[in-house]
């Protein structure tokens, strides 16, 4: 084609298409756990173009906020459906990527040579965090304006400097107007570094290959042509595969948005529905349930030496500590097939973990459980999450694994 | 991969079965963005028919109501001035207003319902300045000829009592009616008309 022709000698279009679709050779064996990264794409997309329809109409003042939000989801054309999808999406997003990182941790995607994609993954889960968080505040609900207070004042606990950053990070002695702007600011900004880490990502990903299910390196058996053995061009085969996928995940999506956007209180909370006030705190506070794992690590923690601080360290270690996870795994093999019952029975006790202190965070500290209060609980899961991963070097080397077969399987 | 035992034309048919149908659902996600952008409904609101009392309007005076964001002139204009108004006819570009600048209840030579109301947005129809009203007869700037009417300060156009823009001015058309219609003997509802438009 002529056409093609003249864009290609100007914009490498052509070799970029087959560079990364057409003939980017993807393993064969991809399976369910491998819709998450193209549908996070789909929400990251979903998120900045609902986002941004938003920002046409939302005041970034504390005067304003609460009703320019009423008025959006009142007033405006399908106002209130861009909301949902986007009130829905932030939710959405944490959902596919939490799965698309146990993927990671189970088929070992995060192994030598693929330790710079997972790296480069937790930027974006940090950055998807500072995003969700700057996002939380804007509709300048009770929740927003508390949960915001909270986690600000995280930063005083810290020695010393503490008290000076957090009235630096608001621009006042309390969450206020200026907090609020600034934060819009952010809120607009960081999926825009998002958008680029995410590029990021893939092409790093592109440059070593994907990892799949037997966690086998399908470069190492090429036909005569250099095309792996067990690979297939990511377009057609993937691009369908993935279609489907987003066909299945907006059905899911749309009946949350139009029968359940709050989700009974975890998507949307109750307390939210209430403008801010900063001189009522709610009866009882819990961030939004994609961080509180975090939050009942935080909590879990008692004050030391009259101090806040040890309990801020440990949650930041909880999310600083998975940048160590492709050093900490020295099993010979990548994937959980091949792993024996030790590794198995470690990600297992790990994800419960994970979501009993999901649970944790939401509840009351006091509220008694099996005979032992949240705060035992959480205090036993937060030893949990950290023996998994401190242990590793040790399990990892111990555990008695198959033999890794020299294809992949069907 | 080797294509053997491929039923190539079941997966054209998928594939465009496909795509039709994604194709066809793309158009409607676009639907809620481009109608989010319409005037609201508080701004619709903002734009509902507003309601004039001119029981107070005295002769030859001239009372401003705002509809829709606009200025909108209600004038009494009395029966000397309404008079005049035929005597004009020459030095006008659109004395008989054939340019559809009005509703068609207003198509007439007073350019209103009742001949002594005239109901214009006070806008002029050049580069959208409000002109002022000049209701003197021959004042010294505006020339021996003047009968009264509407004088844009931005650009020098005229218009007559009944919104007629003069020829040879910036201004191409008359002054623009709104629909409007007398829900009593002393009030106005512009925004909508009778329903004989």
């Amino acid at each position: 084609m002529s056409f093609m022709n003249w864009i290609d000698a100007r914009f490498p279009a052509t070799s970029t298409w087959n560079e990364h679709l057409a003939e980017y050779y993807a393993p064969k064996n991809f399976n369910f756990w491998y819709f998450f990264g193209s549908l996070a794409l789909l929400v990251l997309v979903n998120q900045i173009v609902t986002g941004v329809w938003l920002a046409m109409a939302y005041k970034p003042s504390a005067a304003e906020a609460f009703a320019s939000v009423e008025y959006i989801m009142r007033d405006m054309d399908y106002g209130w459906l861009i909301r949902y999808m986007h009130s829905t999406g932030a939710s959405a997003f944490f959902l596919v990527v939490y799965l698309h990182m146990f993927r990671g941790l189970i088929y070992g995607s995060y192994r030598n040579p693929r330790e710079l994609i997972w790296i480069i993954g937790l930027f974006i889960y940090l950055a998807m965090m500072a995003t969700a968080f700057f996002g939380y505040l804007l509709p300048w609900g009770q929740m927003s304006y508390w949960g915001a207070q909270v986690i600000v004042n995280l930063f005083a606990a810290v020695p010393f400097v503490g008290e000076e950053l957090s009235v630096w990070i608001r621009g006042d002695y309390v969450i206020s107007d200026a907090t609020l702007n600034r934060f819009f600011a952010l809120h607009f900004l960081l999926p825009f570094v998002l958008a680029a880490l995410v590029f990021i990502h893939i092409v790093a990903l592109h440059k070593v290959g994907s990892n799949n299910p037997d966690g086998i390196e399908i470069k190492k058996n090429k036909d005569e042509n250099g095309i792996p053995k067990d690979g297939i061009p990511f377009h057609p085969y993937y691009t369908v595969k993935d279609i489907f996928g987003v066909g299945v995940f907006l059905i899911f999506f749309a009946a949350v948005i139009f029968f359940w956007p709050d989700f009974g209180g975890l998507f949307l909370e109750p307390p939210n529905f209430e403008p801010a006030n900063p001189l009522k705190t709610p009866e009882h506070i819990a961030p939004v349930w994609y961080f509180t794992p975090f939050y009942a690590m935080l909590r879990a923690v008692p004050p030391m030496f009259g101090s806040q601080f040890p309990g801020v360290i440990v949650m930041f270690a909880s999310i600083l500590i998975l940048f160590a996870l492709p050093w900490l795994d020295r099993s010979p093999v990548k994937s959980v097939r091949y792993k024996g019952m030790l590794f198995k029975a470690a990600v297992a006790i790990f994800v419960v973990s994970f979501i009993f202190l999901g649970y944790l965070g939401m509840v009351a500290s006091t509220k008694v459980i099996l005979g032992f209060t949240a705060t035992f609980w959480a205090q036993l899961f937060t030893a949990v999450y950290f023996l998994f991963f401190l242990l590793m070097p040790w399990y990892s080397v111990l555990d008695k694994t198959k033999p890794v077969p020299e294809r992949v399987t069907q | 991969m080797s294509s053997d035992g491929v039923d190539l034309k079941k997966r054209r048919f998928l594939t465009a079965t496909t795509a039709v149908v994604g194709a066809v659902g793309g158009v409607f996600a676009v639907v809620p963005f481009i109608k989010n952008w319409n005037p609201s409904q508080r701004a619709r609101a903002a734009g509902a028919p507003e309601e004039a009392d001119i029981s107070g309007l005295a002769e030859g005076a001239l009372m401003r109501v705002k509809w829709r964001g606009k200025v909108c002139w209600v004038v009494h204009r009395s029966k000397q001035q309404l008079a005049d108004l035929e005597s004009l006819d020459g030095i006008l570009a659109d004395p008989d207003s054939a340019v559809p600048q009005q509703p068609s209840y207003c198509t007439n030579k007073h350019r209103s319902i009742k001949p002594q109301y005239l109901v214009a947005i006070g806008i002029c129809t050049h580069l959208g300045c409000s002109p002022t009203y000049r209701p003197e007869i021959a004042p010294a700037d505006m020339g021996a000829d003047w009968k009264g009417g509407f004088y844009c300060p931005c650009h020098g156009s005229k218009f007559d009592l009944a919104g007629r823009v003069y020829s040879g001015v910036p201004a191409p058309t008359n002054l623009e009616i709104p629909p409007h219609q007398y829900v009593a003997d002393d009030v106005i509802l512009i925004g909508v008309d009778g329903g004989n438009a």
